[in-house]
Order: structure tokens, then sequence, then C-alpha cells
């Protein structure tokens, strides 16, 4: 038995309760030639549609064939990448400590591979064409054969890493039993693979991107947005906040760069028009295995009427914390319980991050029972957080940020109703500043703090170090979770965030926004979740179970920044795109901290392969653990990681058709 | 001239290079565009005017080949047509140099131009292409076109624009005045069906500036036309 965890649960101590066990076998039921690697419908030849829902295949040697597949999501037929004919790919149930092998067979026209998504396994093994030691992809006709050992558990994923593939359908969940019993206990166990399909062909929805970038964009600002902010916010203050984003030429509703304009976004691979349907008995404790195998969709998932208490973060057990929403960015994983105890169904609604779509599945205790669907929330605007102004050089004299919708703000403190700005503007200088109710997080200069009383604001910007000196951080609330130094040695992961610089490389056509000031959001929901009325996830939420104390401190520090030129759709780190950029290396056995600025303004999940991000949520103890570490558009993250694996690795931004470019090979030696 | 536009399109073919992320596409592959801009009827006092206005490019993110089409047709009788072909650099975040020839093929005598040009976005979001051009007589020609996005829905865009024609020089045989020569005024009214196609209505004013020599006139037209992209 590992560390236990705190959920109030009965059942505890039963690794394998009945309905459980029945469970896995009603799933893998539907393909009882698992253990041979085939699923009945590649037997039937007759069969040219690609299933699609879940099949689950079990053991320790696998086959899997990657083949083009008839499908129809849309009303119209289309090809879709599949293995063994199924979309999504089959799920793969392992068990930690077994060795496995899977034999992959290409049946493309093309080279293929598959990654497996958040699993520690040597280079050979990863998938990654070009990177990974002595890979060069699947070539056609041909079969690559994994073998490598789990030492791990928990929910990951595995998709292709060649070409487009992961657009078209390779792409299924892994869940990997625990070798000692689960501490977290459940009666049932469903994954839930949210994905994005489209029936265009992905490289004429890239082509799109880079011809007219904003093409799959119908959120856009439009005239009634413009009344509407004029009505409520009055004139001068819509003038201000108009002109500043269009004089940055920039789109506050550049949320999502390919949308349900052409996009119908599946659970478990079943539109919402259909519905994935999970069936429970009331009181059972229902295990959700939440994957975001999208190529370019960040979800939003709820479920109205039930609570959702986060059990592990990419596979990795974390303390319990109850929520209502959570945020997937693209590859990412979360597990959920939920305990739905009335004999009621629920609906689980996954929102895409500009609200132009969802995924929709169902919780019912009787098939023939569904619930209501939630409307989708109104699609929100960025804010001035996230694009990481430095709101001290601004003029701000004619806005109301009542009204404003700052970005990364502790809405917990927050009231922006009773602020006024007018009033603060004469208010008398307080030398000494009461910080106690700010939750702040816009960087601004001292010189601006004579003018405001901050007391009173419940404003989000975080004050420059030079103000530390007069700020009692203990009481501040700030977004900034200060770093624990009770271990009595200097510990360089601090949240202070000195002046930005930027390279050399970082200026030119193909860079459109450099930050000013980014800064830690650990504990932002992020665009379109704040202030919704919901308890959200936020990192700042995600405690490893197991402790993290003796976990070494870095010894060294890189910054990255996240960069690109949306309007031209080019996307590069540091300034630097993949093609142009010489491989990060990296020594074998260093503990490295890493901190991500993004100097754009999308959310960027950036996905290191063969290690763990360490993710520093400010509580240096209990670090998560995670392989995709969402970057806020405009914001600041760091985590640590050991670098315990040697070989070529990839390191990349999970957005499929940011990747080409924001992308690095690391090498560990 | 023709040396100074192959050395470009070899320079652009070398340093393509091979770019792909391991075992993914080409991150900047070589993409076609074209784009009737404007394809309109406008209902001028000496009949309907047909009006072109096509874009079309080949290239890469920070490299294209420009191709510009521009004319105007009277019942069977093509009044003007200008042809641009381009070299672009991308220069800055929202703006790209574009300098290479134009061949005014309408109204005869035909006449060469070279020339360089600003093409990209200003702040507030107006969409500028400003160039200036030479010919064989020294004349020079400063055309500035600007126009922004108004979006009423997501589908329903206005489009206002501004069009100036300035030279230096009076040409009493093509009828152009020194200076500010010719102005136009428009907005124009979109639905887009999808991304690639909107049809339009909309109005446009339209005046030539004149001297002793050169007669001064002006019309205001309602317009209808197609736009459309691929």
């Amino acid at each position: 038995m590992r560390s236990v965890s705190n959920i109030k649960n009965k059942a505890q101590n039963q690794p394998e309760n009945m309905s459980r066990r029945r469970f896995v076998l009603g799933v893998t039921g539907s393909s009882l030639l698992a253990g041979l690697g085939f699923t009945p419908n590649i037997l039937s030849a007759a069969i040219k549609q690609a299933q699609t829902g879940q099949t689950t295949l079990t053991g320790k040697v696998f086959d899997l064939v990657i083949a083009e597949q008839n499908v129809n999501f849309t009303g119209t037929a289309a090809i879709a990448t599949t293995v063994n004919s199924s979309l999504p790919a089959p799920t793969l149930r392992f068990k930690e400590g077994d060795t496995v092998t899977l034999r992959v067979t290409n049946r493309l026209k093309e080279t293929t591979s598959i990654h497996w998504h958040g699993l520690i396994l040597p280079s050979a093994m990863d998938g990654v064409p070009g990177i990974s030691n002595n890979f060069n992809g699947i070539p056609p006709g041909e079969t690559f054969t994994y073998q490598y050992q789990l030492v791990q558990s928990g929910t990951y994923w595995y998709h292709s890493h060649s070409g487009f593939q992961e657009q078209t359908g390779l792409y299924g969940t892994i869940v990997v039993d625990p070798a000692d019993s689960d501490p977290v206990a459940y009666d049932r166990d469903y994954v839930v693979m949210l994905s994005d399909w489209s029936d265009e062909d992905p490289n004429d929805i890239y082509a799109k991107l880079k011809k007219l970038s904003h093409y799959y964009n119908i959120k856009e600002r439009t005239h009634q947005d413009l009344m509407n902010d004029i009505q409520q916010k009055g004139f001068s203050a819509t003038w201000a906040e108009r002109s500043m984003w269009s004089e940055m030429r920039m789109s506050q509703r550049d949320l999502s760069d390919v949308t349900g304009y052409t996009y119908t976004y599946l659970m478990n691979g079943i539109t919402p028009v259909d519905g994935w349907t999970g069936l429970f008995k009331p009181g059972e404790k229902v295990r959700l295995r939440l994957v975001n195998g999208s190529a370019m969709t960040f979800f939003d998932l709820r479920i109205p009427g039930l609570k959702m208490t986060v059990v592990a973060s990419d596979g990795q057990n974390v303390e319990p914390v109850t929520v209502e929403e959570i945020r997937l960015g693209v590859a990412e994983t979360y597990d959920v319980i939920v305990e739905p105890s009335a004999d009621t169904a629920y609906t689980l609604f996954a929102q895409s991050i500009d609200r132009s779509g969802y995924a929709r599945g169902t919780l019912t205790p009787d098939i023939s029972l569904t619930a209501e669907v939630p409307a989708l929330d109104k699609v929100a605007d960025l804010s001035h957080g996230d694009m990481a102004m430095d709101m001290s050089s601004m003029d701000m004299s004619g806005m109301d940020h009542a009204a404003m919708g700052h970005g990364s703000m502790d809405m917990g403190t927050m009231d922006h109703s009773k602020m006024n700005h007018a009033a603060m503007a004469n208010a008398p200088a307080k030398p000494e500043m009461d910080h106690a109710a700010m939750g702040h997080n816009m960087p601004e200069k001292p010189v601006d703090h004579s003018k405001m009383d901050h007391s009173a604001m419940g404003h989000s910007m975080p004050a420059k170090p030079v103000d530390h000196s007069k700020m009692d951080h203990a009481a501040m609330g700030h977004t900034m979770p200060s770093p624990k130094m009770k271990k009595g040695i200097t510990n360089p992961s601090d949240f202070s965030t000195g002046k930005l610089l930027h390279a050399e490389t970082e200026y030119g056509p193909h860079i459109d926004m450099l930050a000013e000031a980014a800064e830690y959001r650990l504990n932002d929901p992020g665009v379109g979740l704040r202030g919704n009325g919901r308890r959200v996830l936020t990192y700042a939420d995600l405690k490893n179970l197991r402790s993290t104390t003796e976990d070494r401190d870095p010894d060294r520090e890189i910054e990255l920044h996240l960069t690109g030129n949306m309007g031209r759709y080019m996307w590069s780190i540091n300034g630097i795109k993949s093609a142009n950029a010489e491989p990060l290396r990296w020594k074998i056995g260093e503990r490295l901290r890493i901190t991500f600025v993004n100097d754009t303004m999308m959310n960027h999940p950036m996905h290191l392969h063969g290690m763990w991000s360490d993710l520093e949520t400010g509580d240096n103890d209990f670090l998560p653990r995670k392989h995709t570490v969402i970057v806020q558009p405009g914001s600041r993250i760091s985590y640590r990681v050991t670098v315990d694996a040697e070989g070529g690795w990839a390191y990349h931004c999970h957005l499929l058709f940011h990747m080409l470019g924001m992308f690095r090979t690391v090498i560990v030696s | 001239m023709k040396k100074i536009i192959l050395n470009m399109v070899i320079a652009l073919t070398l340093t393509s290079g091979i770019s792909h992320a391991a075992g993914m596409g080409a991150d900047d592959p070589l993409l076609t565009y074209f784009k009737a801009d404007k394809l309109e009827i406008r209902d001028s006092d000496e009949g309907n005017l047909l009006v072109w206005e096509f874009d079309a490019w080949i290239g890469k993110d920070l490299d294209k080949f420009w191709l510009k089409s521009s004319g105007e047709k009277l019942k069977s009788e093509i009044e003007s047509h200008d042809i641009d072909l381009l070299y672009s650099k991308a220069i800055t975040a929202f703006w790209d140099i574009q300098f290479g020839l134009r061949q005014e093929l309408k109204p005869k005598p035909s006449q060469t131009w070279v020339g360089v040009g600003f093409m990209g976005v200003a702040p507030y979001l107006f969409e500028i292409d400003a160039n200036v051009f030479i010919n064989d007589d020294s004349q020079v020609n400063i055309r500035l076109d600007a126009e922004y996005e108004y979006m009423f829905t997501q589908k329903l865009v206005l489009i206002p624009n501004l069009e100036l024609d300035i030279y230096s020089d009076n040409d009493d045989v093509r009828g152009i005045k020194s200076g500010l020569a010719s102005l136009e005024l428009g907005a124009r009214l979109h639905y887009e069906i999808r991304r690639e196609l909107s049809p339009y209505i909309g109005i446009n004013f339209e005046k030539k500036f004149g001297n002793s020599v050169i007669e001064e006139n002006s019309e205001t037209q309602l317009v209808a036309g197609l736009s459309f992209w691929f």
C-alpha cells in the first residue's frame, strides 16, 4: 500500500471489487482475441468501416496494425488513420512491472510511428522518427517491434509522431494498472478520450492557416460586442481598450487556431449527436480517465450536478482535490472520481476553449436515461495579462478596470464591481500599502502606487520585486506562491520575475509579440474560465501524492521563450524554428529548472519526452509530475527535470500545427 | 531586369531548404495562392464597367513572388490593365517589402515601370499596399491602397477602402495630372458564404483630378461583385 489518499472511501482497501472486474471484462469482451492482438473486425475483412468507440486490448503482447479506414462522423465519408480498424485506437491496458511487446505493422502508403505519450522508456522505444535512438519510423509494409518495461502506473496515451496522422485518428489511451494496490479506490473505470475530427486533409488545414491565420476563427468580436462594451463601459473605456488591441494588431479572440468550423469533437470516438454512454449504479465510485487526444483543441470539461475529485494528473497520483471543471490542454490527462448517488443521468460536457463546439457523453444508471446538455459558455476575450503587457507604461486614465476582465486573477479575493478607478486617481498616497486584498497579477511600477489605493482594488497585478520590501507576502494572496526555504539551503526556484530579456533571435518578421511582463499564473484557470462561478482546477491545486522533499534542487536553469507570428502562422522557440535549431544538450544526472515564457497570445501545451516535468506549484515538497504543461498566454511557468534518460528526445508544443516549428530535439549524454 | 527576377527565383528556391521537424512535415511548405479581391460590375455613366483586382503568390512564410493584375473593361473594350510581378520579402512582423516590375498593358501605348512597395497591416488593423514606381520617362507614380474590415457579424463584413494615385509629371496623352491624379473611396458589404467566397454590394466614389488641359470628373457608382480565393 502506497501513501493513502484522503478520499473518504469505504472501498479504500478493496483493490479488486466485483463490479470493476466485470466492467473490465465487459469492455474486453468485444475483443476476445485481444490476447492474440486481433480485434474481431480486423478478422472480418468484409467490414471496411472503422469501428468507432472503445475497444480494449490487454496482455503483454500486442499486434497493432495501422491502416487507412473509412469513417463517417459528419454525414460525409472520409478516410481515417486507424489502429486495428478502430478510432480512437484501442485502449491498451498494461500492468506496471510487465514488459510488453508491441508489434506495429504499417499498412499505410507512408511512414508511420507510435509514440507512447508519458511512458518512461528507453529512447529507442519512444517512437519519434529521426530523434529516438536508431528509429526512423516504420516504412510502409513493415513491422516494428516495440518492447519496454512499464515502470509506472496511471493513465497515458499513444499517438503517431509522423506527419499529421494524429489528426486523422491515430491516437489511443494507455492504462497501466499499478503493481501494488491502487491508492485510489473505485468501482468502475471509464476512459474518456477527447479528440477533434475534421473531414479536411490536415495539410489543407495547415495551408489555410498559413494563408489566413484566422480562417477557422468563427468567434471574432463583432459590432454587437462593441455596442455591448460601449453600453457597459462607456465610450472612452471601450475606445481605450479597443485601440490597444487594434494598435497591436491582435485579436482578443485568438483562442484556438482550428475550431468547430471544421472540427467535430469526439468523446471516445463518438460525435456529440450520438454521445458516448457510460453506465453506473447509484452510489458507485466511478473513475474517469480523461485524456485529451486532440490535435489542436483545449477542452473544458464538467459534469453538471457532479463534483469531480481529481486523483491523478498526467497519470501521476495527486492529492485528491475536488473541482467542478477541468481544462485539459492538448495531451494532458486527468483521472477523476465521481460519485453519482442519485438515480439520474449526467452529461459529460467538454466544450472547446473557443466555445465553437463540444464533445458529449452521458453517465447514466439506465441506458434509456439521458441528461440535459448545457448551452455553450459565452466566448471569452483574452485579457491584458494574456498578452503580458506591462501596464505601468500605459495610460490607464480612461479605462474602467471594473469591466475589463483582467487576466490571471485570484478570483477568490476579487470583487471588481466595487472598484472605482476614477476615485482612485485622487486617493491620497499610501506610503505603506495594504496589499492584503490584492491577489494581484499585473506588474506595475512603484510610481503608480502613490495614486492607487490597492487595498480596495482586488486587482491582479503583482508588484515588481523592488516593491517587495514593503509588502507582506504572507497576507497578499499573491498568485505567486512563495517558494519554501525550509531546507535551509539556497533554493534556486523562486517565483520572482525580474526584467524579461529577449534574445536577438526573437526580433524579426517571424515574431509578432514579446512579453513585457510575463508572470507566474499558477492559480489562474485561464481565459474563458475566470470567474465563471464554478470551481475550476488550476495548477496551484496539484500536489503530488508522494513527497518530493528528498528530490534534488536544480543544478542549473534554462529559460525558453515560446514565440511566433500568428498572422504569418509561424511558431518557434526563442525565435528559432525547429529546422534551424541546434539540439538542446543535457548532461545525464543533472537536475534542471526549465522556465517557459510565453511571448504569444495562445496557450501552448509543452511536452517533454522521456523525463518527467516536476511542476513548480509553490510547494516543493509535493511537486506534481507532468508530461505536458500548459504555458498560458503571456505567462511564465517553471518545472524541474531530472535528466536520467540517455539518448534523443523530442520536446515540443503539442498543438499539432505548432509543433512543426515549436520543437526542439534534446540530446542527453 | 529579367536577370534580377531570375536570380530572385533561384535565391528563393535555394534558401527554401528542407525543413522537417523530425518525422513531421515541413513547417514552411511551398504554397500557392490566388485571390479575386474584387471582381465587380460598376454602374458607370458610360455603361456597366467590369473591374477586377486579382492577387496571386507562390512562396513560403517570408519570401514570395506576387502577381497582381488589375483593370477595367467597358463594354468589350479593356480600358486599363496593370500587371505587377513582385518579389516580396517579410521585413517585420506585419510588413513585407515588395519590389519588381509593373507592366501597364492598357491604355496604349503600354509602358513598363519598376518600383518598390510595402504591403502589410498598420496599427489599428488597416491593410495597406503602398508603392512607388518609376518608368522610362522618369514619371514617378505613388499608389496607396488602404482598407479596413468591420465585422457586423461573423459573416457580414463591411470593407471601406481608399485608393490614391499621385504622379510626378503631367501626362497629357493618358490624361494624368501631376500631383494627386485620382482618388477612389469605396465601401463594400461582404457576405462570407464561406471564408473563400463572398459576394458583395457596395458604393464606389471615383474622382479624377484635372488641370487646364486635363478634364476633371467624378462619379459615384453602385457596385456588385464577388470575392473569392483559394
